[in-house]
Order: structure tokens, then sequence, then C-alpha cells
């Protein structure tokens, strides 16, 4: 299955795998962020209401 | 038809995007997955670069979207700037660091890519030297967002960085047409079926850039909510504290 690389198999790996891995990383943070803030958000208005 | 500004309105803009989110986000991993797969396990080495070759399906559309996103960013600070929507300010915001990553991305794999093909990892060659100052002006540009607190503020300076910054984005578009000289050759897409690649590269990569291309929106829309509801807990919290 694995394509046969030949001489520049580390040149091709390593640009996949730090192309994937930023990719992965940068869709991690954005959603985690998304989370919490929305989580924090949501708390603050609660409390915004809650005071009246 | 609705008017574009409707989408100025933080709660219109979210409903509208959020609802749209899911079938961005799917289509962008379909065409990511089927662009890399096909491009990395299915096409055939060049002949000249052998399996180099195959940095092309990352290289190519990470490099393409780092100018792109400069370009979007431009557009929203220019509608920051006339007409003053928070909306538009937040969304060039939020784009920067997905810009800053597709620049790296094209930095990393084109030094990978260069060094059997050229023998070296760097020239300061045109279009290699504008991408790394692009690189430097999207830094610039996220760090001057954070060190001002306020937002009107940051959003006026941000956009005037961002204007500047656009002859760098420019510059690495067309750095080999003006001079004319360095390592990195011109450009390997083109409309003309005489002058594009191979169709045997060309298809997997533009299903790569589309990939590109949707996994931008998606982390666009997704970080552009996440400011516009960063922006009303801290006026939340600051309606707090006066008391």
């Amino acid at each position: 299955m694995m394509p046969e690389l030949g001489k520049y198999a580390a040149e091709v790996l390593s640009a996949y795998a730090v192309t994937l891995g930023l990719l992965f990383a940068l869709v991690l943070v954005s959603v985690a962020r998304a989370r919490r803030v929305k989580g924090e958000l949501e708390e603050i208005e609660h409390r915004s209401k809650t005071r009246g | 038809m609705a008017s574009i500004w409707e989408y100025a309105n933080p709660l219109k803009f979210m409903r509208t995007t959020e609802a749209a989110l899911p079938f961005i986000g799917w289509a962008a991993a379909l065409c990511l997955g089927v662009g890399l797969v096909w491009g990395f396990f299915f096409t055939p080495d060049d002949f000249r670069q052998g399996s180099t070759v195959k940095i092309f399906y990352i290289h190519v559309p990470s490099a393409m979207m780092a100018i792109n996103i400069w370009v979007m960013m431009l557009i929203t600070s220019l509608i920051w700037i006339v007409r003053r929507h928070h909306v538009s300010a937040l969304a060039a915001r939020a784009a920067a660091p997905i810009g800053a990553v597709m620049t790296l991305i094209a930095l990393f794999t084109g030094a990978v890519w260069g060094q059997p093909m050229w023998g070296t990892w760097w020239a300061w060659d045109p279009r290699l030297t504008s991408f790394l100052i692009l690189f430097l002006f999207y830094l610039g540009y996220m760090a001057l967002w954070a060190a001002i607190e306020n937002d009107d503020t940051a959003a006026d300076l941000t956009s005037i960085l961002c204007l500047v910054g656009s002859v760098f984005a420019l510059l690495s578009r067309y750095a080999v047409n003006f001079w004319n000289q360095g390592l990195h050759q011109g450009a390997s897409l083109s409309l003309d079926k005489k002058e594009n690649v191979a169709d045997v590269f060309w298809y997997p990569a533009l299903v790569s850039i589309a990939g590109f291309v949707l996994l931008f929106v998606a982390l666009v829309i997704v970080r552009t909510n996440t400011e516009i509801r960063a922006r009303r807990a801290r006026a939340l919290m600051a309606r707090e504290r006066l008391g």
C-alpha cells in the first residue's frame, strides 16, 4: 500500500507529517477555545440575568 | 435577496454560519482526505523530481492560502475602516492565525522540497524572502491585536498594518515575475493547458486545494464566532465592573 518513495522518503514523509500535525493542532486549538469562550459567555450572561 | 450587510449583525452572522458549518466542515474533511490520499498514494513520480513531487499537494495549496488569506484580511480590514462593522474586523483577526500556519507550512514544505532539488534548504530568493516577510507580518498582526486592550483601537491599527503587509502578499505571488531571478520557478498552475502541470498531478492538486479552502472557511467561521462571543463577554464584564 505504501508508495515507493526511494531516497526522498524522509523529505516527503516529514513534509506530510508536519503539515498534518500543524493543521490538526490548529483545528484542535480553535475548537477548544470556541468551547471555552462559549461556556464563559453563558456563565457571564446567566450572572447578569440573575443580578437583574 | 438579502443584502450582504445584514451579516454585519453578529447574531445574524452567527446563526447563518453555524447552520452552514457542519456541511463545510465535512466537505473540507472529504476534499482534504481524497486530495491528499490520491496525491500521496495514487500518483506517479515525476521523471526529474522523483517522489518529492508528492510535496506539491500540500506546498501549493498552503502557499496559495497564505497569500489569499491575507487578501481576505485586507478586504475585511477595508470594510472595517470604511463601514465600521465589528464582525468584519473580528473576521480578519480570526483569519490571521490560520494564515500564519499556512505560511509556515509553505515555508517548511518548500525548504524540505528545495533541499534535494536545489541543494539548499533556503536561499534569499525573491519569492522565499517575501514569503518569510509575509510570515513575520502575520506574527506582527497577531501581536498587535493581543497588545491593545481597546478592541476598536486594535482593529484600526491592525487594519493599517494589514494594508502595509499587502505589499508583501502581492510580492509573494508575483516576485518571480517582477525580478525574474532566484531559485523558485514561476506558477506551477495555469488556466492555459500548455502551461499547466500534467492532468495526472493537476486533478488531485485541485481536490487538495478545494480541501484547504474549505478548511479555511470552516476554521474562520469557528474563530470569528469565538471572537464575537469573546467581545460580548468583555463588554458584559466591563458593565459588571461599572456596577
